[in-house]
């Protein structure tokens, strides 16, 4: 249930995220990644980009990148621009690099230094 | 910073300059940088020579500013390439055609402009994404349903004028078919409305799609003739409920009456729902249903016995295959058809099917779902959610890693022949292609495939050959790509859409009377294109000053 629960939270994000003002000044990395990341990298295996990393870190981490401890932020803006595998790299006229800076900040706000 | 071929350091320069002053600085990109971020993420050809790249990319955020990009292009000869929101992967992403031209990046143009609850239409402009759209409607409780391909990040309008397809009923899974109504800026920058829309003060722009007088629309759908700006498109109420049931059939031939049966069902409309057809007896899912089986590992049970006998079938068929499947209750084919309207009629409409099918020896019938609609999005992930009007990017799950799939593919190129909706067909297809693709070394067939049912009257052959990491692997698949789409025109077989990579084979292969239809595109490019600038290449379609060079 707790999945299902963050599935949830993270749609709210989103609709709130489009339905809401933009914030122009001040990009929400949260909101970002609820429109941009969470159709393949929220929780459970429905989500292609979750189930692959399962599989490559099986045993030594979960794949939602939101809880991920030991990545830098570099490594997420990285991954944005990028690509890997199938996950297509994305243009600034989809993810600003101000926005990349707050995704970024977002997903490695658990990270252990 | 790369400069456009035929345009000198200097004209690029002034362009440049003058993209700016329509658009902001901002949105104008050079740097290698930003530009390769227009490469096409998906490439077969990364690193190679003939790998397609941007120059640079302009991004407008409107009518008058793509305007305003296309006679600037005119005036500088700039070559540029219009994409939607570039996710168009295994199709050519957003890389343009043409290597060097000026990609002009639709993304900003993100505008619902219209919802019309009555007429169930609406109309979008073309970086108006389905996630967009669905998150739209639902925030604002419409009653409409989106009908969306299976990565739902994709441009409503830029699917539609690559002529991609859904999921739902038949009436709005060609979304080409279900549009209504276009603004298009010529090559020469003029602004063109079709349909009604051609009608000053017009209230039925999105009612009557034809207007009067020769019907355009189709020449600005996988085509070089114009930049479509805005784009309507009649969508499906939300039924009341919904209704799921299968069909199986014991013996190999039965695919064939299955078919016939099916196909006159849909064309009455009685069955409404996306059709889909599986071969448990051959472990192969409904093909709407791949990620649902896979990440459940609900495919269909074998024993070590039934895998024997399908190792040693000739394509997907033995006698000795057909008598297991009959002495022990696993049917060759499961059609799964499904219903959209209100319980009495989808309860009916199942009732006359199941008499239909009947007439089929020994077909076995079971209901899977009946349901009161809105879905209860939070079983959502329980079902394939574009045949209920939800977008989702589940499908990568095909080629990322996974448990079912450990090594993951660098992106895929779609093989999608269009061939009869007949159980004949599906057979012949595999054999040929199986053949075809066994002696190309290609990994494209397991025991059997299955085509979709996304068009009314035929089906797409539809065959993923991976991308992969190795430029040897990828230039043998791309070299057995292109003898794949001969081996299909043959037969009779063309493809419905490709990427650039490949779009002179299939085009080349349309080739009745000379290749009049392709003298026609020629004649149309050079009469409102005739400096070139718009999309060169875009399905094999150059500018008069190209076309030696390209052929």
């Amino acid at each position: 249930m707790n999945v299902l629960h963050k599935v949830f939270t993270l749609l709210a994000t989103l609709i709130a995220a489009l339905g809401g003002a933009q914030a122009a000044d001040a990009p929400d990395g949260a909101r970002v990644f609820a429109k941009w990341c969470a159709p393949c990298h929220a929780p459970g295996i429905t989500h292609p980009g979750t189930h692959a990393l399962m599989a490559k870190y099986s045993g030594v981490k979960g794949g939602d990148i939101t809880e991920w401890t030991d990545v830098p932020p570099d490594y997420v803006k990285t991954m944005v621009r990028r690509g890997i595998s199938v996950m297509p790299h994305f243009r600034k006229t989809e993810i600003s690099d101000r926005e990349l800076d707050a995704l970024a900040g977002y997903v490695t706000r658990h990270r252990v230094k | 910073m790369r400069i456009p071929p035929g345009v000198t350091p200097a004209g690029f320069q002034s362009a440049l300059e003058a993209f700016a002053k329509v658009v902001g600085k901002d949105w104008v990109f050079t740097s290698d940088e930003d530009v390769d971020l227009y490469r096409d993420a998906f490439s077969p050809l990364v690193g190679e020579p003939d790998e397609r790249f941007a120059s640079a990319a302009v991004a407008p955020q409107s009518t008058e500013e793509v305007q305003a990009i296309v006679r600037i292009a005119n005036q500088y000869r700039i070559p540029i390439y219009p994409i939607s929101t570039g996710k168009n992967l295994g199709y050519g992403g957003s890389a343009p055609a043409y290597s060097g031209s000026v990609v002009v990046d639709l993304k900003r143009m993100n505008r619902i402009l219209e919802v019309d609850e009555k007429n169930a239409s609406v109309l979008v402009e073309p970086g108006v994404s389905y996630f967009d759209l669905y998150h739209h409607l639902r925030e604002r409780g419409s009653k409409l349903w989106i009908d969306c391909p299976d990565p739902g990040w994709g441009s409503v309008v830029g699917n539609a004028i690559d002529r991609g397809g859904g999921y739902t009923m038949a009436s709005y899974r060609n979304h080409f078919d279900s549009h209504c109504g276009m603004e298009v800026v010529l090559p020469n920058g003029e602004l063109l409305r079709t349909g009604m829309g051609a009608l000053p003060g017009s209230k039925t722009w999105q009612q009557y799609k034809s207007g009067c007088g020769p019907w355009v629309d189709g020449i600005f759908s996988q085509a070089n003739y114009g930049i479509v700006t805005k784009m309507g498109f009649w969508m499906m109420p939300e039924p009341e409920a919904y209704l799921r049931a299968t069909i199986r059939v014991p013996r190999y031939k039965d695919l064939i009456p299955l078919v016939d049966i099916l196909n006159k069902l849909e064309n009455m409309r009685i069955v409404t729902g996306f059709p889909d057809i599986a071969t448990p007896l051959l472990g192969y899912p409904p093909t709407g249903q791949v990620q649902v089986f896979l990440e459940g590992n609900a495919g269909y049970p074998m024993s070590d016995h039934h895998k024997a006998l399908l190792a040693k079938a000739d394509q997907g068929y033995s006698p000795e295959l057909e008598a297991y499947g009959i002495a022990n209750d696993i049917p060759y084919w499961e059609c799964w058809v499904s219903f959209y309207g209100p319980f009495e009629v989808i309860d009916a409409q199942w009732q006359a099917t199941q008499r239909h099918f009947k007439a089929i020896d020994g077909a076995k019938f079971k209901v899977i779902e009946r349901m009161a609609m809105p879905v209860d999005l939070s079983k959502i992930e329980d079902y394939h959610e574009p045949e209920f009007g939800v977008p989702s990017l589940r499908a990568f799950s095909i080629g990322a890693r996974s448990p079912f799939n450990p090594s993951p593919s660098k992106g895929h190129m779609w093989f999608s022949p269009i061939i009869p909706r007949t159980g004949e067909a599906i057979f012949e297809a595999n054999r040929v292609f199986s053949e075809a693709a066994k002696e190309l070394g290609m990994p494209l067939f397991s025991s059997f495939s299955m085509p979709c049912c996304f068009w009314e009257r035929s089906f797409i052959f539809i065959l993923a050959t991976p991308v992969t990491t190795d430029p040897e692997t990828n230039r043998r698949y791309v070299a057995g790509f292109r003898k794949l789409i001969e081996v299909g025109a043959r037969h009779g077989w063309g493809e419905y859409r490709t990427a650039p990579v490949f779009q002179k084979a299939v085009m080349d292969a349309y080739s009745f009377n000379d290749h009049a239809l392709h003298r026609l595109h020629e004649t149309l490019k050079d009469a409102l294109d005739p400096n070139g600038i718009l999309a060169a290449g875009r399905y094999d379609i150059w500018p008069r000053h190209l076309r030696k060079k390209a052929r």
